[in-house]
């Protein structure tokens, strides 16, 4: 077995006792990149020389028998909406093209001081609004399991990135699905953690009341490890809690018994693929082999989830988006006046997709609209959050499908806003209640492509999901999809864009 | 595509100060009706007496002690600067009238 295709807490171990090294590691990882990105076209940065400095100050530290982060010397990769210090932070807009960042994001430092190296910036949908990737100004990325297919989004890259085998475990944000849509289309696991457990700063906005950091990886342990290194309360972030980090990877090793798990009648009764229904009804019957017990519970304005994000999300984005302006940072056009260079700024700087949320948000904020649209799908969110509440008085976790669909075809549903938005509905009420919510491999679907199950918990509550996944894994030997195969083909991706 | 609907994205896209070109506002016309029938489904619910949740968790915001710190230096503040001038950012005029 081929370092690359090791997990995050293998390579952990394997390091602690000194088997092998950071840089050996590294380079198993580059290669890896090198072999695979010329088709799959994950990174729009490669920071492979800095990664290597860190590999390589990683072993020297633990040759003088320093103490060091479990993590240290593990790799990493970043989707390209963090800030970086040096390093260009692009949101994939041709508005932040060759914009390099004086600052790191709250996480990017606890990486760093942890000694992680970070390979790159991972491709996504232009500032994460959006579920396939292919709305990047630069290019699409593509599906490690059929190179015809789209790894979901908007951390679709990152999702990518871990699949293929290039890094073991992977940062992306959530606002919506973000997270668990592209791990499920990729086979993966990925986690949206309880709103504020993890710093935003640094992070460039979308919609603030929902965006929330969080990893992507292998399986529920590496999940665990890197939440347990980025998560904690920051002074930074308003929003963030201030709450203490329990050590979540111990969680993985406890039993079932006893726990209380719910099956969304909402979600198990859509008209949804029903292989994908299927697997989930597997998996819930495994949870009760291992002592738990599965029934029914209803979220019932899951139906109003979808409605009410598309209006919070782009009015939030539409305020949030109102600092480019092409004076401080990014692109700006030629303008005569102020007016002309904000416009014409905006215009050209960014793509369709933000465009259309920028519309809809200023429309949904506007004079004689405001109570109607974004009031009334504030007060539509409180109820969705009270049908959580509810559920989770009965329940310890409640699980359903993570998307209607395995992934669909490159440029689908490019064409189809509103098709591209239902392929997140599985994702949203969650975000809506700031609840933790983890998506799962299920299984392999006869097109070949895997499906995926979310978890969710109570606030701060991460633990008890990995335990619930952790138990999965090992009645699936490990994992129920396995690995993509992909053939490597010449090139190299150390440029970027 | 009806003068109406187009009038109503030049009147939104001018609030956002984002200028579209004529292809755009014609699609925009054409795909925003769409989305916002389906967002207007959450009028469908009856939410007398409900409170709108801005922020999900009701705990009280943690104030930092109010120390000072220190910022980021000036030129890195402005190394992203598209135009600048000394240690200021340069704009064209304020005063102008509003023309697109």
């Amino acid at each position: 077995m081929k370092l690359y295709q090791k997990t995050a807490a293998e390579l952990s171990r394997l390091l602690q006792n000194k088997e092998i090294t950071a840089v050996e590691v590294l380079n198993s990882f580059m290669e890896r990149v090198d072999e695979v990105d010329p088709q799959l076209k994950v990174f729009i940065t490669c920071t492979f020389d800095s990664a290597l400095e860190t590999a390589a100050a990683v072993d020297h530290r633990r040759m003088e028998n320093e103490k060091l982060h479990p993590l240290a010397g593990v790799p990493v990769a970043i989707k390209d909406n963090f800030c970086t210090e040096g390093i260009k932070t692009t949101c994939a807009s041709k508005i932040l093209e060759s914009y390099i960042p004086p600052y790191d994001a709250a996480v990017v430092e606890k990486i760093k001081s942890i000694g992680m190296p970070i390979l790159g910036k991972t491709n996504m949908d232009e500032f994460a609004m959006g579920s396939s990737t292919e709305n990047s100004a630069f290019f699409v990325t593509r599906n490690p399991w059929d190179l015809e297919c789209v790894p979901g989004g908007s951390s679709g890259g990152s999702a990518a990135a871990v699949a293929a085998g290039m890094v073991p475990f992977a940062l992306g944000s959530d606002t919506g699905g973000s997270i668990r849509q592209p791990a499920a289309l990729c086979g993966i696991t990925g986690l949206r953690p309880t709103y504020g457990r993890v710093s935003r700063y640094g992070l460039i906005a979308f919609a603030s009341s929902l965006d929330q950091i969080g990893p992507l990886a292998l399986n529920a342990l590496d999940c665990s490890l890197l939440l347990e290194a980025i998560a904690g309360y920051d002074q930074r972030d308003s929003t963030s809690l201030h709450r203490e980090v329990p050590q979540y990877s111990a969680a993985v090793d406890r039993e079932l018994e006893g726990v209380k798990i719910g099956l969304i009648k909402e979600n198990i009764s859509a008209n949804f693929d029903p292989e994908i229904k299927d697997a989930v009804l597997k998996m819930a019957a495994l949870f009760e082999e291992n002592g738990a017990s599965v029934t029914e519970v209803s979220l019932p304005h899951t139906d109003y989830g979808l409605s009410a994000y598309y209006l919070i999300a782009p009015s939030e984005a539409a305020s949030n988006l109102g600092r480019y302006d092409g004076v401080r940072y990014g692109f700006s056009a030629n303008g005569d006046n102020i007016f002309s260079l904000f416009s014409r700024t905006r215009g050209q700087g960014f793509g369709t997709e933000v465009k259309r949320r920028i519309m809809i948000g200023t429309y949904a904020l506007s004079a004689g609209y405001y109570d109607a649209y974004y009031l009334q799908a504030m007060k539509v969110r409180t109820l969705i959050r009270r049908d959580y509440e509810k559920a989770f008085q009965n329940f310890d976790i409640i699980v359903g499908a993570t998307t209607p669909t395995p992934a669909f075809k490159l440029g689908e549903k490019a064409d189809d806003p509103l098709q591209m938005y239902l392929s997140d509905v599985c994702n949203i009420t969650d975000a809506l209640a700031g609840v933790p919510s983890l998506s799962i491999p299920t299984g392999l679907h006869s097109k070949g492509l895997p499906m995926g199950m979310q978890l969710t918990a109570a606030p701060l509550n991460e633990g008890l999901l990995f335990q619930a996944a952790a138990v999965l894994e090992k009645c699936n030997d490990s994992s129920p999809v396995g690995r993509p195969s992909i053939l490597p083909v010449e090139g190299s991706c150390r440029n970027g864009i | 595509m009806s003068d109406d609907f187009i009038r109503e994205v030049e009147h939104v896209a001018r609030l956002a100060r984002l200028l579209l070109n004529s292809k755009e506002k014609e699609l925009m016309a054409d795909q925003l009706g769409a989305i916002l029938d389906t967002a207007r489904k959450v009028r469908e619910i009856d939410t007398a007496g409900i409170e709108p949740t801005a922020h999900v968790f009701s705990i009280p915001a943690f104030l930092r002690e109010d120390a000072i710190s220190p910022s980021l230096p000036v030129e890195k503040v402005l190394q992203n600067a598209p135009k600048k001038m000394k240690s200021y950012f340069l704009v064209p005029s304020i005063t102008a009238i509003e023309e697109e």
